[in-house]
């Protein structure tokens, strides 16, 4: 039971929640980019968010079922159909041996996600499935490949509202351990600034442009390469922030101004280029309460399923259905 | 210690982290309270902490704050920080010694004679003092397994290069501001590639996966180029024919 590969984008990587415990040997956690659509996948397939499912940065591909499969479809949304007909994002599908899944380009956001029913089952790798080119565990997905499924049951053919993070906002952050090496004037120009994701950016980290001076820090060459955490907002030699993901580097010299709430990670992440993007600092005591609210609201996604209803919005093939057939003119 | 000295220094790190910083530059003293403290970290097993790691002079905690909040895991890092004095800890147990077959300079490794000018040394010196240095894992990180090795003696104070040397291959021995690192894979760098090893510090697909650990010790000792030709030629699990054997605790 696997979908073959017969078109693929250039950044296809297979993604789970990524791999804990390696921080000590170098080795950053991975994992996909926005967790949020995860979460989703799994509850629209009913089963666990700790499968692996496709990312597809900006571009999808194409796949053919080998035998009858479950599908959903989450994150940044894109053009997606079945043998030709356009079906819709946020929701499960069947798909039928032989069929052809389409996805084409990002609409909105940056990652779009593919999942199988019983996730996509490959070997892992020090307890993940989760890709890392930058450190080479893994591979981008290419043109002939098989992502084999799981073991899996149930049903498909439903949808969930998802959260709109697509298009930038307002980042929420912490003070971190660098931080007090920025001073107050520089602090508050960096939660007042509107930054702009600049066109740099991979799964290690984005780039942010603003106008007016960069964002220095005191003694910026001087510091001792320290620990690194997804989400931290480093600054580097010309003040330029990064916000880093998911395979950042696990330690680094350059110095971190804030850090990214995990809860407003996926928002970062599926920034468009040239997408707004502000921050603001909370209170540690806020941020973990934010933290708490966030994971209850992931453990509540199974119940926000529904079925997909062929209302006309979202009927694809609406214009071959025979909508007047039978109906009397009026002038008869 | 004097009260001025703000060290060792507890700060957080993000949403779920917390840093025990026991000095603001790379010393002997400092990894050690580094290693020895992270040590007695991993012993304690909190209930809550995730993982643990080091960098140069910091124990690094990663923790879930929703089943340890941040007031009581500060509380117990104080706490066991008063226990002793960590800059003068025995490292921790389990420790080994590699020594690490290598080819210094030659076509190999081309900035040898260069980082012994900067050293202020000939080069057969610089090779004689390097080889016969044994040097800590400091820290491992930048790659995967990669570590980070020192500290050399004060001549070998060298600064990076402003240049990057656009590749060196997997197994490079590069040196900068009294380190050394061995390269996991092919990669840029502004450090000086002064020897040349079979040694491979990540392994994927193989076990162990990482070769190394951090308080682990080096020695990379001298050999011809023909040899490191033979052990490549014959090397099948990527220790690149270095020998290993435990440090007595």
């Amino acid at each position: 039971m696997s979908l073959i590969v017969r078109r693929i984008g250039p950044a296809c990587t297979i993604q789970d929640q990524g791999r804990e415990g390696y921080l000590d040997q170098g080795l950053s956690r991975s994992g996909a980019a926005d967790l949020r659509a995860l979460y989703e996948g799994a509850a629209l397939l009913r089963q666990t968010p700790d499968l692996a499912a496709l990312e597809m940065a900006g571009m999808g591909g194409e796949f053919e079922a080998t035998a009858p499969l479950r599908i959903a479809l989450t994150g940044a949304p894109m053009q997606a159909s079945i043998d030709g007909s356009p079906v819709a994002w946020n929701a499960s599908h069947a798909l039928a041996k032989g069929q052809r899944l389409s996805i084409g380009a990002v609409l909105r956001g940056g990652y779009g996600y593919l999942h199988l029913g019983g996730g996509i089952a490959t070997e892992p790798f020090l307890g993940s499935r989760s890709t890392h080119l930058a450190a080479r565990v893994g591979r981008a997905v290419a043109v002939g490949d098989a992502l084999e499924a799981g073991p899996d049951k149930g049903e498909a053919g439903m949808k969930i509202a998802a959260d709109d993070r697509f298009g930038g906002g307002t980042l929420r952050v912490v003070a971190s351990f660098q931080t007090a090496l920025f001073d107050a004037e520089t602090l508050a120009r960096f939660e007042a600034t509107g930054f702009r994701r600049g066109p740099r950016a991979n799964r290690m980290g984005m780039q942010l442009d603003s106008d007016g001076p960069g964002f220095a820090a005191k003694g910026q060459l001087n510091i001792l390469s320290e620990v690194i955490s997804p989400g931290d907002i480093q600054m580097t030699g010309t003040g330029n922030p990064f916000i880093l993901l998911p395979e950042c580097q696990t330690t680094g010299g350059y110095p971190r101004i804030a850090t990214v709430l995990p809860c407003d990670l996926p928002r970062a992440a599926q920034t468009p280029p040239g997408g707004a993007v502000r921050f603001h600092f909370v209170p540690l005591d806020e941020a973990v309460a934010l933290h708490a609210a966030w994971l209850k609201d992931l453990g509540r996604l199974p119940t926000r399923v529904e079925p997909l209803v062929r209302d006309p919005d979202d009927i694809p093939d609406l214009l071959s259905y025979q909508l007047i057939g039978g109906v009397v003119s009026a002038n008869d | 210690m004097t009260c001025s000295d703000p060290f060792p220094l507890i700060r957080t790190v993000g949403l779920d982290g917390m840093l025990v910083t026991f000095a603001d530059t790379m010393t002997e003293p400092s990894n050690r309270a580094a290693l020895a403290f992270r040590g007695a970290l991993h012993e304690a097993g909190w209930e809550g902490v995730v993982e643990s790691s080091t960098s140069l002079a910091s124990a690094y905690l990663r923790f879930d704050p929703l089943r340890l909040s941040h007031a009581e895991l500060r509380e117990r890092l104080a706490a066991l920080l008063a226990e002793r004095d960590w800059y003068a800890a025995p490292l921790p147990s389990g420790r080994r010694l590699w020594r690490v077959p290598t080819v210094y300079g030659t076509d190999l490794a081309p900035q040898l004679e260069d980082a012994a000018a900067a050293a202020g040394l000939d080069p057969d010196e610089a090779v004689r003092r390097l080889s016969q240095s044994r040097v800590r894992v400091l820290t491992i990180g930048f790659a995967p397994g990669q570590p980070y090795l020192g500290p050399l003696a004060p001549e070998f104070d060298i600064p990076r290069l402003q240049q990057l040397t656009p590749m060196v291959p997997e197994g490079a021995l590069v040196c900068a501001i009294r380190q050394l690192i061995v390269f996991a894979g092919p990669t840029p760098t502004g450090w000086r590639h002064i020897g040349q090893t079979a040694f491979r510090c990540f392994r994927p697909g193989m076990e162990p996966t990482f070769a190394l650990n951090p308080g682990d010790e080096m020695i990379f000792e001298p050999i011809e180029r023909a040899e490191l030709d033979h052990i490549r030629a014959h090397d099948e699990d990527g220790t690149g024919g270095a020998t290993v054997e435990e440090i007595a605790a």
